[in-house]
């Protein structure tokens, strides 16, 4: 299958010219460099973003659990919120807020479009991350909490030690799908002035008109992320066995079990 | 033995339920003395397990009042988190929190609501693991434990608040019937010490034996209520004889 597509490619009348404008060996390792060091942006990028979207996010999610009458302002509050963010294309609220705050040139308000990238991939990432919160507070039976709270435990208690940390572990895989797509947008932010990695990688591209620099910033991303599901998956897999230990252990009852004796 | 006014533990009366236009609970009025151990039988639906949510707050009730030593715990503006930290409840499926071991099941609401250290809710933890046959299970996770296992850390969680009344809600319909046994002599034990309960529970021949008196729900009503001894052997009312015929005739009592 991939020999014959590598064959159909290889034999295809433009392959000598995408040869040299793609894959150019020696520009390749010239970009490398240039482009590792301007990806450290990208990552300075993603981890504060991660951080805030981790805690809005819960936040969100929280507020638009919330029982009752009462909390409905908050609840109507979160929702609203989410129903825009995730509604708005990513680039146009980059756009309005890289280029739209600065403009109002209000005093003390920075202008550094890496605040504001900052500010515009956590409004927008918080949103889609509150919505995968909530799925996993919501897969958490209702007894859980019953528990919880029979013991004495007031409501937020009950979220805190027995929801909470049941839901977190739940929607990790899906967590990790939108910190990876918040890694990938980062280089939106280029639109706004930022010189990040994708900037630096068209700066490359335009100064030797050719297109190799993008394999080597494509191959960045890949080192970055790949080896981040792995971690996943294991993080995933020692839970679950400290948790059940050996598969057929849970359902059998083992050994000096019956430590208080007697027939009934 | 039907509680004076003054030392009741708890009092209920004239207690209605619904969930939506389903009346569950039609006007319970009980009185329970303390260290009474009483059974609550009667077929699903008739409102056992609904009663005991409502005593722990878990539903709120439509009318009537609950009293827990003199105090109206379903007056207005009471708080709720203070009342449950004397009521323990154990459920029929266990609720164990599946991410803490056990001591940490155990200990969470000593630590959290009592405010106790690590050490002293631990050392009281294991004490009580120790006493119920659980004491090499204290570092477990609850999946790795049998049914009966984990219905007895369940008992040991509620016990670890200390409270004056325990409510047991069909708590071994759930387990396998050899593991039965071991569940049902904690039990036994805890009434031996002198425990008030309440014991929502389908295993006639162990009501027989454990409590002080029998309550045979019916329809949402205490139909009838007496000594066991006279709820099983001279039943007076025609719904209550019904019902333990088909007991009988299933071969559980």
């Amino acid at each position: 299958m991939f020999g014959t597509l590598a064959f159909v490619v290889v034999s295809s009348p433009g392959w000598p010219r995408f040869q040299a404008s793609f894959l150019n060996a020696e520009l390749f390792w010239e970009a490398l460099p240039k482009v590792v060091a301007k990806f450290w942006v990208n990552v300075q990028l993603f981890l504060i973003s991660e951080v805030l979207i981790l805690v809005f996010g819960l936040v969100l999610a929280v507020l638009r659990s919330l029982p009752g009458p009462v909390f409905f302002p908050l609840r109507l509050l979160a929702t609203v919120y989410v129903d825009v963010f995730r509604a708005l294309p990513g680039l146009l609220v980059i756009f309005m807020l890289g280029f739209g705050v600065p403009a109002l040139r209000i005093e003390g308000v920075p202008k550094d479009p890496f605040v504001w990238a900052v500010v515009a991939l956590t409004l927008l990432y918080s949103a889609y991350v509150s919505e995968v919160y909530r799925a996993g507070i919501e897969s958490v039976h209702p007894s859980q909490e019953a528990a919880a709270r029979s013991l004495g435990l007031s409501r937020w208690q009950g979220l805190r030690y027995v929801v909470l940390p049941q839901a977190v572990r739940r929607v990790i895989p899906p967590l990790l799908n939108d910190f990876i797509g918040l890694q990938k947008d980062t280089v939106l932010v280029s639109t706004i002035g930022l010189v990040e990695v994708f900037r630096q990688t068209q700066v490359l591209q335009a100064a030797n008109f050719n297109f190799t620099p993008y394999l080597a910033t494509a191959l960045v991303f890949l080192v970055v992320t790949i080896p981040l599901a792995r971690l996943t998956d294991w993080l995933l897999r020692r839970e679950k066995e400290r948790r059940v230990g050996g598969v057929m252990r849970a359902s059998l009852p083992q050994p000096g079990e019956r430590g208080v004796g007697g027939a009934m | 033995m039907t509680g004076t006014v003054d030392g009741a533990a708890l009092r209920i009366e004239g207690l209605w339920k619904s969930f939506g236009q389903l009346e569950v609970l039609r006007g319970i009025d009980l009185e329970v003395a303390e260290h009474e151990v009483i059974a609550l039988i009667g077929a699903s639906g008739s409102g056992k397990s609904t009663l005991l949510r409502c005593i722990n707050l878990i539903e709120p009730i439509d009318a009537g009042r609950i009293t827990i030593e003199g105090e109206e715990i379903t007056a207005r503006g009471i708080k709720v988190d203070r009342i449950r930290r004397r009521i323990g409840i154990v459920f029929q499926a266990f609720n164990l929190f599946p991410h803490m071991n056990v001591i940490d099941n155990v200990t969470l609401a000593p630590r959290k609501v009592l405010g106790q250290s690590k050490a002293v809710a631990e050392r009281d933890a294991e004490a009580l693991l120790e006493r119920f046959g659980l004491a090499d299970k204290a570092r477990d996770y609850p999946d790795r434990l049998s049914g009966g296992q984990q219905q007895r850390v369940a008992i040991v969680r509620a016990l670890a608040m200390q409270p004056d009344l325990l409510l047991l809600d069909e708590v071994t319909s759930a387990l396998d019937p050899e593991l039965v046994a071991e569940v049902l002599n904690v039990i036994r034990e805890l009434a031996a010490g002198g425990m008030t309960m309440l014991i929502a529970t389908h295993e006639m021949g162990f009501a027989r034996d454990i409590a002080s008196r029998v309550c045979f729900l019916d329809g949402g009503r205490i139909l009838e209520q007496g000594p066991p001894a006279q709820i099983f052997s001279a039943p007076r009312e025609a719904r209550t004889r019904q019902f333990l015929n088909r007991i009988i005739e299933a071969g559980r009592l």
